[in-house]
């Protein structure tokens, strides 16, 4: 086979490619050694192919790597949180799914209300009826009064069972002595009645506001 | 010829550290993404280039496919090879920008039809050689990139896949939607226009006063 200038244009990507069969190879070859036009066509499309194909020869904006590695930080960081505020409600929802088993508002607890912070803890002790307060946003619900409300504008009342089904927490300061464990007996009370009496001043509070 | 089809076919498979990484990314060391990624990070960047022809809109969108990677390294299988599936994303990225954003582009829509006849080359300088400090300089680069900017959509596209992101033909096909008689057709144009817009310039200016390595080929 003989091949003329034109063909091997055609054909010269396919070439450099591998991708002609033997015949027109062996040809294309013989074209190449004795037509220096061709043989120069053939190393600049090979230098073209290798210059490209080096990828310093890429020129990328200043600053690329970093602006692309502060983007893939933050959305790491944003990934994790997710992540372990998921693994950290898994325990605490499914020991709360246990324990609360034997309490008689053990139904209201395996309705599907996630635990809002992932500082849950149960809330077996706390009496059910005791007054409490959520603020907007928070997590957590208090003994009306505790310092550590959120938001104290925007407060409601509710019983600790409802707050409990609703997602909500205890607040480890405000209820600490109800969070301890049953070796460390309280005088339920007392606390019910300095609660309440909160309760109502902070209510009356919300209302003249 | 048979190391230089080694060069373009090799599939580079991924390096033991890049398997690991993956696997600890899949299991959620989402910190550890950035190192998988980093050494294919100009290559996300040129792909997206040669689509979007804007460096504003190629760098958001380098991130993005990057993030889009991040978020499904789960579905990433070890049968293909990362970059090769990185850089897809990153062609589809980039092709989803271009439509959504086709009417505020400065680029006229190029008739995609093949070229009907041959492409003869203009230029026979002998351009045998390249020195290797010529690609240490930025001029060098600068050059380069002009001559790309200046190819047709269509052309460029398949080259930067093909020559510069290292994908296979039936890969740059699919990446693009067209078929691989198309790819061959425009790759071959595009390595040939190329040539010709480089080769004079090489024997006439940018790198003509470097010195040549006699005997040394570049393939």
């Amino acid at each position: 086979m003989v091949v003329n200038c034109e063909r091997v244009w055609k054909e010269i990507s396919n070439y450099i490619e591998g991708d002609v069969d033997a015949g027109l190879r062996a040809a294309m070859d013989d074209h190449f050694r004795s037509c220096k036009r061709c043989t120069s066509v053939l190393e600049g499309a090979r230098n073209v192919i290798r210059l490209y194909g080096d990828e310093s020869m890429i020129e990328v904006p200043s600053g690329f790597g970093q602006r692309l590695e502060r983007r893939l930080a933050r959305e790491a960081r944003v990934r994790r949180r997710t992540w372990s505020t998921w693994s950290a409600w898994l325990v605490p929802v499914a020991a709360l799914a246990l324990i609360a088993g034997g309490l008689r508002w053990a139904n209201s607890l395996t309705v599907a209300h996630p635990l809002q912070s992932e500082h849950a803890q149960a809330g077996h002790n706390i009496p059910p009826d005791l007054p409490v307060v959520v603020s907007a946003g928070a997590k957590e619900f208090h003994v009306a009064g505790c310092e550590f409300i959120h938001n104290k504008d925007k407060i409601r009342t509710l019983t600790a069972k409802e707050a409990i089904r609703e997602g909500y927490v205890p607040c480890v300061r405000c209820l600490r002595k109800y969070l301890q464990t049953a070796s460390a007996p309280h005088d339920s009370k007392e606390s019910e009645a300095d609660t309440s009496g909160n309760s109502e001043e902070e209510e009356e509070r919300d209302r003249g506001q | 010829m048979a190391e230089l089809n080694a060069v373009l076919s090799n599939p580079e498979q991924g390096s033991t550290r890049e398997q690991e990484l993956i696997a600890q990314v899949q299991r959620g060391q989402t910190e550890l993404f950035y190192e998988l990624v980093r050494p294919y990070e100009r290559r996300v960047y040129a792909a997206a280039l040669a689509i979007l022809r804007n460096e504003t809109d190629a760098e958001d969108t380098a991130q993005e496919a990057m993030l889009k990677a991040l978020a499904n390294i789960r579905q990433f299988r070890a049968e293909s090879r990362f970059s090769t599936w990185l850089i897809q994303i990153t062609v589809n990225e980039a092709l989803m920008r271009r439509r959504r954003e086709r009417t505020r582009m400065t680029e006229a829509i190029d008739d995609q039809r093949d070229e009907e006849g041959e492409y003869v080359p203009r230029d026979f300088a002998d351009w045998r050689e390249i020195p290797s400090e010529a690609l240490e300089r930025k001029e060098v680069r600068q050059k380069l990139a002009q001559a790309l900017a200046s190819l047709d959509r269509k052309y460029r596209e398949v080259f930067v896949l093909r020559d510069m992101e290292q994908l296979n033909i039936q890969e740059t096909a699919e990446a693009l939607g067209i078929s691989v008689a198309s790819v061959k057709t425009r790759l071959l144009r595009a390595r040939l226009m190329l040539r010709d817009l480089l080769a004079g310039g090489w024997e006439q200016g940018w790198f003509s006063r470097l010195p040549f390595e006699k005997g040394t080929k570049p393939w």
